[in-house]
């Protein structure tokens, strides 16, 4: 048996498909993946995502820690509150992980990595510190629910107390706020509009009873990834690893060039990279006719083979979508290997979808 | 708990039978196989007329989450297939054993039939399956 969050019984009650994830018992779906999609999609969801790993960030030297540790720059996050995508590099400029850090003022950030690299991250943190005035305190004390969907603030704020909802109402892109234990923040994993929340643990426990008596489909895992797929996001240990870099993985604009004295971990190696030229680069790719293109499939390009880092249905578009790492000039038209026959494809732009809107051009229905 | 007919013979991939008047063989995938599938959202039939031999992979189901092979039970031709799975393959986690059917076969050897499950094994290798 794994690990529980603290909405484990709440999941069981609600009738959860519980399956491993990072070493977690998590839902995967509540009846009906498909179901849950399309309810993120078109009205609200909620998410336990308790499993994440929450590090709080303070001391003397934060700043220029953050500053040498990840590929983004944190002098970036100009008004308190503020959030940050990043990735953090290992010197030959692959992934270690992705996350967001939220600036909390003066010298005090919280950022929050993926479950199933927690450790690695973890390590990788403390080994990189030593020479900084730092103190990290993971917060596994925090419930994490994520509220998702075009309705999912305005759901999420009746539950609030007054004050808090307005502010949160408020907010704006990758904003925050923290109040009487409560933290949201306007950010997600799903290409819609809503909320990530940390609350402890009681609380969260309230909180999710509401959302679900006020009709907020629970989701599981499974639309989790359905809908970052349609989003056109990056799945960590899947679309990019510790062997590829930010630049081989449609994350460039992450990367925080200036100002050019800033050293952080991985810059020579990814500037290297950069000079002589960038050979892969991740790619939507939507198939042509029916079926589903999986993670590990095969793709022809007249630039070259290539290879699907993650596939699978899009409930949105009712056809198959993947990102693909491929020859980065490769364009148009291409095929992937299914099972045993190459089946065509087209390469386009993502995000697939986005706030409930299908944005990749369809240029023939399937017959 | 899954549902088991008992006027359906069945395989140990989780393919079942259905022998017809006229001699043919409705074939399908067990209410076991659509729930440990989860939602099927590809449905890929064999071609009409196709022959195959038993063991061979001849359909083809989709899932959220994975593909799986139906392999051909009993040699034979195909003989007509379930058109409305190509905009409903939902139609096999819905209905399994009657809206959900797969495809039909004309088996060169109706004898054979007598080597699978009827209910009661198929329930019985179920269960040690789940030990």
């Amino acid at each position: 048996m794994g690990k529980q969050t603290g909405l484990y019984a709440r999941h069981r009650a609600a009738g959860a498909k519980l399956v491993d994830f990072g070493g977690w018992d998590m839902p995967l779906h509540y009846g009906s993946q498909i179901d849950e999609h399309h309810a993120v999609r078109q009205r609200a969801g909620v998410f336990d995502v308790s499993h994440m790993t929450v590090v709080d960030i303070s001391g003397a030297g934060s700043r220029a820690w953050l500053r040498y540790l990840l590929a983004n720059d944190v002098d970036r996050l100009q008004s308190q509150g503020k959030g940050l995508y990043s990735c953090m590099l290992n010197p030959a400029g692959g992934v270690v992980d992705d996350l967001i850090v939220y600036w909390q003022g003066d010298e005090d950030y919280r950022m929050v990595v993926n479950a199933a690299t927690r450790d690695a991250d973890l390590q990788w943190m403390e080994s990189s510190v030593k020479d900084y005035t730092v103190n990290l305190r993971e917060r596994a004390d925090l419930a994490m629910l994520a509220v998702q969907g075009p309705q999912a603030r305005e759901a999420a704020a009746a539950f609030l107390p007054g004050e808090i909802g307005d502010a949160a109402l408020a907010l704006g892109a990758f904003e925050s706020l923290e109040r009487d234990g409560i933290f949201i923040a306007r950010t997600g994993y799903t290409g819609e509009d809503g909320w990530e929340i940390l609350l402890e643990q009681s609380a969260a426990e309230r909180m999710w009873d509401q959302l679900l008596q006020a009709g907020v489909q629970p989701c599981g895992l499974g639309a989790r990834d359905t809908l970052r797929l349609e989003a056109g996001l990056n799945l960590y240990g899947q679309d990019m690893t510790m062997n590829t870099s930010p630049l081989e993985s449609n994350l460039g604009w992450t990367i925080a060039w200036d100002p050019a004295d800033r050293d952080f971990i991985g810059r020579f190696a990814l500037a290297e990279q950069r000079a002589s030229g960038v050979g892969r680069q991740l790619k939507g790719l939507l198939l042509d006719g029916r079926g589903v293109m999986r993670a590990g499939q095969a793709v022809r390009t007249n630039s070259g083979e290539g290879q699907i880092t993650s596939g699978g249905f899009s409930p949105t578009m009712q056809r198959s979508i993947a990102l693909a790492r491929l020859p980065a000039d490769a364009a148009g038209h291409c095929e992937v290997q299914i099972r045993d026959k190459f089946v065509p494809a087209h390469i386009v732009k993502v995000p697939f979808v986005r706030n409930g809107q299908i944005k990749t051009d369809i240029h023939k229905p399937i017959e | 708990m899954s549902e088991i007919p008992d006027n359906l013979l069945y395989t140990d991939d989780h393919e079942w039978l259905r022998l017809e008047d006229d001699g043919s063989v409705t074939v399908g995938i067990s209410d076991h196989a659509q729930q440990a599938l989860g939602e099927l959202v590809f449905v890929e039939v064999p071609e009409l007329g196709a022959s195959f031999t038993e063991g061979d992979a001849c359909a083809v189901v989709e899932s959220v989450k994975a593909a799986s092979d139906i392999y051909c039970p009993v040699a034979g031709t195909v003989s007509a297939v379930n058109e409305a799975l190509a905009d409903e393959p939902e139609l096999v986690n819905g209905s399994p054993y009657e809206d959900g059917w797969v495809f039909r076969l004309q088996p060169e050897d109706a004898t054979v039939l007598d080597d699978l499950m009827d209910a009661e094994a198929y329930g019985r290798h179920l269960a040690a399956l789940e030990d």
